[in-house]
């Protein structure tokens, strides 16, 4: 055996221990691993991973908070808002911001359909200007928005990045439903991001719990209905005490249960039933906050339906209170059909829109024996012989997210204001945390194959090219313009 | 003229502001039948509450089901506007009553998929492939309609939506654009001429028709919409998503770009809390969605001789309101067709009750109509597709003459 050999051999064998496989290192492999991992190689990347090699690369990309990133915070350090909390978001940027439109509606309350539904544009009449209060209210998603461009462009922890918005969008919350507009800063932040390298159990959990979900899916409202009664003959006595809430709630609500097991863990093939679904909303009872106090979440033990309940086939005995809620989450995180679900949807997202079935298996077997670790689960598909196929490479349609920042990385644009991108994304239909509906942004290309979309991008790309796109530098090229908007605009540059 | 006077009479009000002759159809009857059909189909997503939408006041069941959020019964304060004794409008509805009272407005009750499911998703995927519990159908029913009776025009079947919807999905050419006036290149000349070439090759992949047909429709709008759209005289849209959408489709039906499928969606109708009733969410809700269609159809004039306006919703909700005084996930739901060749002025399909022991499962209101029955309708008797094309449409489904509506 030759020394090259056997050096080799060695390498190849750390690999497998640390749990890399086959990793190529031809230059179509790498730019596939920027495409995949990270949002698109920027200028000189593909080289710099040759020579840091793209196994230690990847197992940096594992552990984020070994990675620097400076550069990332400098560029938001600008923002006034990324770092509050739920309280006081609610408390000074929403309450003046309500306070002044009601006071504005009393004086010119003359005609005109009373209570919009939330986020619903206004229908009739000049715009009145938005006023000091109501500016400060919008500075806190505009800055959230765009601060998930600049991250998705700027930071060096690019896998955490992609998989924040992955599970942002696997537990998705719509911020134009009421006042989860105050919530989303804090969930993205501390319930979705600190998890995404976490066990499964955990980021349920923290869903479970968080304002933003709670109130999205209306859980907050979900009580016993016998506790409403219950809750009249204990207000008397309570009266007095300023603490009441404002509203009590009345009755079984089950958006919550149903989204808990289709979209969140089991999916909808998975054989539940909707007693299983009544079952799992009586479980949830209780579980609540105080919208628009920014308060965190609390178990109302007074609202809690405590009878015996049956879910999947298993009892959750009587008497109880959180600990029906939190078995439940327990039952879900451990299931083979969410860990086939979970492995599935990531394999979609790093592999391709029918990934290998002989892969989705593995991940799952992962999922289960690291009892949902989500970084050994990503791990063993990124770093798949199935991941480098060559039918896979180039073959992921990008989504209109995955386009905009990967020309601005490709570009090596400086973005300078980020708000004229968060609303070509609203053109091209994928406005950043306002996914109404509780499956989130789809990550097929069947939906973004669309006509009016692709125009958008090549008006992107053309706006790239003659540095018209507003809120974008670009650096100084030699050679003519066109040939960036040429390549961005590029129908290989639409795929990744 | 004593048409005229009848119309208005019942119509009260609201009429003087729709901007269209009531006797439109006897003006046209020369034009209809030889001009293009036009069908819009429009989703309402996130699963109306029918029972507030049309409101079944003469079953008690309703009222005691809802102690809440009933719409009151006709001629009390927020009461549904009478349909015909039995169902009535929800009060915010009111822009769609002449329609209605001309009989160019049918509504069918407890229709939807024979499917049970209660997913948002899937229900939506079965309706809008048109196989209800078959999830490996590849294309939407639109598309395959198309795919049968294609005729080359790049304008044939557009959606006015940022995403092409899963109806449309497939392998005949389809549009999806949110906005005309964003619908071209920008760029100068050279640099579209060789990014058209590009997305011309294989290299394209699945691109390659998307962006074929995006090209060849830019060339025939800017050649057909020239600056911006004055909606007939008194028309006015809403300002919203939907109100926009629906006023694109008028445009592009005016410009004769040969346009005979549109598709738009109307979102946000998950109403688990605080739906309300007369007033509040669902009523903001309806109010957008019926001055958006009837819009669209005064805007349409004449043309809604040769149109048919058919509204979708993945399911209904349950029939009693929850614990949060919103609605659950149901079954059945309602469906509107509106426009000249629809009999209108009846509620189709069997009342099958709202007793409890008539719902299904005990909670939702039961189906009594297919949905597919009243697409097929529309495919067959208003688009004019043989049966062949029709059963095409709807793989696995026997579309009989026997089992539509009659409704067109």
């Amino acid at each position: 055996m030759t020394r090259t050999l056997a050096a080799l051999l060695l390498i190849i064998g750390g690999l497998v221990a640390s749990g890399v496989a086959a990793v190529p290192v031809d230059d179509a492999g790498v730019a596939h691993v920027l495409d995949r991992l990270a949002y698109g190689p920027r200028p000189g990347d593909v080289a710099r991973l040759r020579t840091q090699g793209v196994a230690a690369w990847i197992e940096a990309q594992l552990h984020p908070e070994r990675i620097d990133d400076t550069a990332l915070d400098a560029r938001l350090a600008r923002f006034t808002t990324l770092t509050l909390d739920s309280r006081t978001i609610a408390q000074d940027y929403e309450r003046p911001a309500i306070a002044e439109r009601r006071a504005r509606q009393r004086s010119q309350r003359t005609d005109g359909p009373p209570d919009r539904t939330p986020n619903e544009p206004a229908m009739d009449g000049p715009r009145p200007a938005p006023s000091a209060a109501q500016q400060k209210n919008r500075l806190v998603l505009a800055e959230l928005g765009q601060a998930k461009i600049l991250r998705a462009v700027y930071s060096e922890r690019q896998l955490e990045a992609v998989l924040t918005d992955f599970w942002f969008n696997h537990f998705n919350v719509f911020a134009g439903k009421g006042p989860t507009r105050t919530y989303v800063t804090e969930y993205e932040r501390d319930v979705i991001r600190p998890h995404v390298f976490g066990r499964f159990r955990d980021l349920l959990g923290a869903t479970a719990k968080s304002p933003a979900m709670l109130f999205y899916l209306d859980n907050w409202e979900n009580a016993d209905p016998a506790a409403a009664e219950r809750l009249g003959r204990a207000r008397e006595a309570r009266r007095r005490n300023a603490e009441a809430p404002a509203r009590p709630p009345r009755g079984l609500n089950e958006n919550y249960a149903r989204e808990l097991l289709e979209l969140h863990t089991l999916g909808v093939d998975a054989g539940y039933t909707q007693q299983d679904v009544v079952a799992v909303a009586r479980a949830f009872t209780g579980w609540t906050m105080r919208p628009r106090e920014g308060t965190g979440f609390l178990f109302a033990a007074g609202l809690h339906d405590r009878a015996a309940k049956t879910v999947l086939g298993q009892t959750l005995p009587a008497g109880r209170g959180i600990e029906d809620g939190e078995q439940v989450l327990d039952l879900l995180a451990a299931h083979p059909s969410t860990a086939r679900f979970i492995a599935r949807k990531l394999a979609i997202r790093f592999v391709g829109d029918t990934p290998p079935a002989a892969l989705v298996d593995r991940a799952a077997a992962r999922f289960l024996a690291t009892k949902g670790d989500l970084r050994e689960v990503v791990r063993i598909i990124v770093t798949s012989p199935e991941f480098f196929a060559a039918d896979v490479l180039h073959a992921k349609l990008k989504t209109p997210f995955e386009f905009v920042v990967s020309a601005l990385r490709a570009a090596s644009a400086d973005v300078v204001n980020a708000g004229p991108l968060v609303r070509a994304l609203r053109e091209l239909g994928m406005p950043p945390y306002f996914c109404q509906p509780p499956t989130g942004y789809d990550d097929t290309a069947a939906s973004w194959a669309a006509s009016g979309a692709l125009v958008t991008r090549l008006n992107l790309a053309t706006s790239l090219g003659d540095r018209t796109l507003a809120g974008v530098r670009l650096p100084a090229t030699p050679g003519p313009d066109d040939t960036r908007a040429l390549a961005i605009g590029a129908p290989a540059f639409q795929y990744r | 003229m004593t048409n005229r006077r009848v119309f208005l009479k019942s119509g009260g009000v609201a009429l003087l502001s729709l901007g269209f002759a009531p006797s439109f159809l006897a003006r046209t009857v020369e034009a209809a039948g030889t001009r293009r059909k036009l069908l819009i189909a429009v989703f309402q997503r996130g699963a109306v509450d029918g029972l507030n939408m049309v409101v079944p006041y003469g079953d008690a069941a309703y009222y005691a089901a809802r102690p809440t959020i009933a719409i009151a019964r006709p001629g009390r304060q927020g009461g549904a506007l009478d349909l015909d004794g039995f169902f009535g409008l929800h009060p915010r509805m009111a822009p769609l009553m002449p329609w209605w009272q001309q009989g160019h407005l049918a509504i069918v009750h407890a229709s939807g998929s024979p499917d049970a499911t209660r997913s948002h998703f899937d229900a939506q995927d079965y309706m809008e492939s048109g196989t209800p519990g078959v999830k490996s159908t590849r294309d939407g029913w639109l598309n395959r309609y198309l795919q049968g009776r294609h005729d080359g025009h790049p304008l044939q079947a557009v959606a006015l939506t940022p995403q092409m919807p899963r109806a449309l999905q497939g392998t005949a050419a389809a549009l999806a654009v949110a906005r005309l006036d964003d619908f071209s290149i920008r760029g100068d000349r050279a640099t579209t001429a060789t990014l058209e070439s590009a997305y011309g090759t294989p290299a394209a992949g699945g691109l390659k028709g998307t962006a074929g047909e995006a090209f060849e429709a830019m060339r025939t709008l800017s050649s057909s919409l020239r600056g911006s759209y004055q909606p007939a005289a008194s028309v006015s849209y809403p300002r919203t998503p939907f109100g926009q959408a629906l006023q694109e489709i008028a445009r592009l039906a005016k410009a004769d770009v040969g346009l005979e499928i549109a598709f738009a969606e109307s979102t946000q109708w998950d109403h688990h809390a605080n739906e309300g009733g007369a007033t509040g969410q669902i009523a903001n809700r309806l109010d957008d969605f019926a001055r958006g269609l009837a819009a669209l159809a005064a805007d349409l004039g004449d043309r809604m001789a040769d149109t048919v306006i058919l509204t979708m919703s993945e399911f209904g909700r349950a029939v009693a309101q929850n614990g949060s005084g919103g609605t659950d996930h149901g079954h059945g739901n309602a469906m509107f067709l509106i426009g000249g060749p629809v009999k209108g002025g009846h509620v189709y399909g069997r009342w099958p009750g709202l007793a409890p022991e008539a719902r299904h499962e005990g909670r939702d209101l039961a189906i009594t109509t297919d949905f597919r029955d009243v697409f097929a309708e529309v495919v067959v008797k208003h688009l004019g597709a043989d049966r062949a094309t029709a059963s095409a449409v709807f793989p696995g489904y026997a579309v009989k003459d026997a089992a539509f509506l009659r409704l067109l």
